[in-house]
């Protein structure tokens, strides 16, 4: 194997390596946002004997850019009640560590450019799950800050049941995935896809299926995604916290949730499913089982109605985390034995 | 000691799940609701003062615009109530009385298909929504056969219908019919076994049997509770007593008895509906009773009888003996009772509607306090109210 590539032994290259990897990782992640809308329409309109979006160029597959364009110009309207600064950055808040946690996901194997080694994978940090964890928990200020500075109701409580649902489920997400690296005994994903590669029976999902499931349904909760979309659910709370926004900002919401499925996705498949492994190239690999949680994702939505708040803490706190306690104690007998 | 702070949310009249205009002031604690004021009024059209200013055929449109889920049944307990003032009951012939018994279960289906789609979509299952628009969408195909007007459909007549079924009716009534077991089924698959649904529904919005008859509930709100009270065995109109039908109750009063006791009742009112169907003989569709209905356009052209007759309907309307009744029905809703007045002149005395969603509606404080904000939706939802009817 030839060394690996460092700003050390090659400066110059080692930049626009990176430059490059950065960029088509954030255009790629871009389009799977804006073209998960369009998926997401498109799927809940044929499962609900709708269409979908048709008369936007062939298909409707310019949708995603109309319905952008056409947020950009709408007004921007600040409530003259709202906090000023708070309301602003909120949006911001949400998108950033949503898109930045895609940072440390490995997207494909190693390949060899000019005699140096160069993993498919932006930064290759040691501590990755907890950054992963971090920042999911730096996206929750946004919503809180939103639903705080809009001076609305409706955003008030939206921003309270997201704090509430995100800190309990982040627990319960936290602790499911311990099992993980208490077998890779690694906290890179790198180290983690390493430690299942080989054979697909090396795939955590089949060693820890407790842990998967759990992790699966809280990070539905992290995301607030059907079921459990209490901070927006448009049925009580009007649009919850981002009742006020509108225009960029509210695209930025949006944005920031699509993300947010995206990022999920490719983490579970990372953790569970060995990320890059399987019969293609990675990145085909990683896009396929992506894909395929973001199906769910959709799935899921068109089908289940939304759980009540209580319900939620209930499971959360109660449900969950001893799940997940159990797990830990159970993965580290197996392991001593 | 410790201060309670409560936060007063003013939940409408611009809200996407207060079923059109109603306002509720909440007192929340936290998410728990302390207190709940309903605010009606805000559709207010002045529908039975309108009617004092009609003839008593020019009132039947109104009719059409209170419970618009559910045009016909509104039209059904007019006319009954006309015809009960000016004694022609008994003179109504049998097709008018099979087809408004039809028309009054197709509009209940058409109701309770409203009802479901709102009520999950209020829980968040979006999907059970466009399906069951889907199958309203074959009602309202059926509204515009047999009326031309697709929700304010103004069929029936004083005296009988204002016009007969078109050709193939009766098939498309049977379609639909057939279809829609299967459909009712779909909507049982995708939330009577659903764990979050049943969470979301169980035990939520109870109301106890004693509370209900207290507050005046009826419709599936009441038979819910586990009171076997249905004015179409009960205190029968149109010829409800010859149909063979079941009145669908409950025991435990909270909302997915609801959800279940509506489900079952569109099966029966299908039921019903094939009971008229088998029913439905060749015969005349009004009365013969000249200085109520209008003659045939035929007999208008071609005898001056008939056109002096016309003429007279249309210009002066009827005029009842002096004197007061009320007619109650089974609407979809509940009990929707026209109480009317007649001072001898042609248009109405007085016209006082009482319309189920009103009375229900009163039950929705009782339900929701000390229950959750989501809760609040929920209840909503189950009580099926429609504004259009409680504000008139």
């Amino acid at each position: 194997m030839p060394e690996m590539l460092s700003l050390s032994n090659d400066p110059i290259l080692f930049i626009a390596v990176m430059l490059t990897k950065i960029l088509s990782v954030f255009i790629v992640v871009v389009l799977i946002v804006a073209y998960a809308t369009y998926a997401e329409r498109k799927i809940i309109g044929r499962m609900q004997t709708r269409l979908g979006p048709t008369m936007t160029g062939p298909l409707g597959l310019l949708q995603p850019i109309a319905d952008g364009l056409k947020l950009f110009f709408k007004e921007d309207i600040i409530p003259s009640q709202a906090s000023k600064v708070a309301f602003v950055l909120a949006p911001m808040m949400i998108l950033v560590p949503a898109f930045i946690t895609v940072g440390v996901i490995p997207f494909g194997g190693d390949i060899v450019i000019r005699g140096y080694t160069v993993p498919l994978q932006i930064a290759d940090l040691n501590v990755g799950i907890l950054y992963i964890i971090a920042m999911a928990g730096l996206g929750v200020y946004g919503i809180v800050l939103a639903g705080w500075s809009s001076n609305n109701k409706y955003s008030l409580i939206g921003g309270v049941r997201a704090a509430a649902q995100v800190i309990s489920y982040e627990l319960a997400a936290g602790l499911s995935i311990v099992a993980v690296f208490m077998l890779a005994e690694t906290l890179s994903l790198r180290g983690i896809v390493e430690a299942q590669s080989g054979s697909i029976l090396n795939w955590y999902v089949f060693s820890q299926p407790l842990a998967f499931c759990l992790f699966f349904i809280t990070s539905i909760a992290e995301i607030n995604r059907t079921p459990f979309d209490l901070p927006e659910a448009e049925t009580e709370l009007v649009s919850g916290f981002c009742t006020e926004y509108s225009s960029m900002k509210y695209a930025l919401f949006f944005m920031a949730e699509y993300a947010n499925m995206v990022v999920i996705a490719a983490l579970i498949s990372t953790l569970f499913l060995g990320g890059p492994a399987g019969p293609f190239p990675g990145v085909i690999n990683i896009l396929i089982k992506v894909f395929g949680f973001m199906f769910i994702f959709i799935w899921m939505r068109a089908t289940f109605p939304r759980v009540r708040y209580d319900q939620l803490m209930f499971m959360g706190w109660k449900v969950f985390l001893p799940l997940a306690l159990l797990n830990i104690v159970i993965t580290g007998v197996v392991i001593i034995l | 000691m410790a201060i309670k702070e409560t936060m007063t949310v003013n939940m409408g009249p611009q809200h996407p799940s207060t079923h059109g205009v109603l306002q509720l002031i909440l007192e929340l604690d936290g998410e728990t609701v302390v207190k709940a004021v309903p605010h009606v009024g805000f559709l207010h059209r002045g529908v039975e003062k309108l009617t004092e200013y009609r003839s008593y055929h020019k009132a039947l449109p109104l009719t059409d615009r209170l419970d618009y889920l559910a045009p016909m049944s509104n039209n059904l307990g007019y006319v009954l109530a006309v015809e009960k003032l000016l004694g022609i009951t008994d003179a109504i012939p049998q097709r008018a009385k099979v087809i408004r018994v039809m028309m009054a279960e197709v509009t209940r289906i058409k109701s309770h298909l409203v009802w479901l789609a709102t009520h999950a979509l209020d829980i968040g299952a979006m999907t059970v929504f466009l399906y069951c628009f889907r199958e309203r969408e074959m009602i309202m195909d059926l509204y515009e056969k047999i009326s031309g007007a697709r929700m304010t459909s103004n069929y029936f007549r004083v005296g009988g219908l204002s016009l007969d079924l078109p050709a193939g009716f009766e098939q498309d009534v049977k379609a639909f019919i057939d279809s829609m077991p299967g459909h009712i089924e779909t909507y049982e698959g995708l939330l009577s076994g659903n764990a979050i649904w049943k969470r979301r529904t169980i035990g939520v919005g109870h109301i106890s049997a004693a509370d209900a008859i207290d507050i005046g509930l009826t419709g599936p709100a009441l038979r819910c509770s586990g009171v076997d009270w249905d004015l179409r065995r009960d205190n029968p109109y149109s010829g409800y007593e010859e149909y063979d039908f079941k009145v669908i109750t409950r025991e435990k009063g909270d909302t997915y008895d609801r959800y279940t006791a509506r489900l079952d009742e569109m099966r029966e009112s299908c039921k019903i509906i094939q009971q008229c169907l088998d029913r439905l003989e060749d015969g005349p569709i009004l009365a013969d009773v000249p200085w109520v209905c209008l003659p045939p356009k035929k007999d208008v052209l071609n005898s001056i009888e008939a056109l002096i007759h016309q003429f007279k309907i249309v210009t002066e309307g009827f005029k009842p003996e002096p004197g007061e009744i009320y007619q109650g029905i089974e609407a979809p809703k509940g009990e929707l009772g026209y109480y009317m007045i007649s001072d001898g002149s042609a248009n109405p005395y007085r016209m006082k509607v009482r319309p189920p969603s009103f009375v229900n509606l009163q039950a929705l404080p009782q339900m929701i306090e000390g229950a959750l904000l989501a809760d609040v939706i929920a209840t909503i939802g189950t009580l099926d109210i429609v504004l259009g009817e409680i504000d008139r």
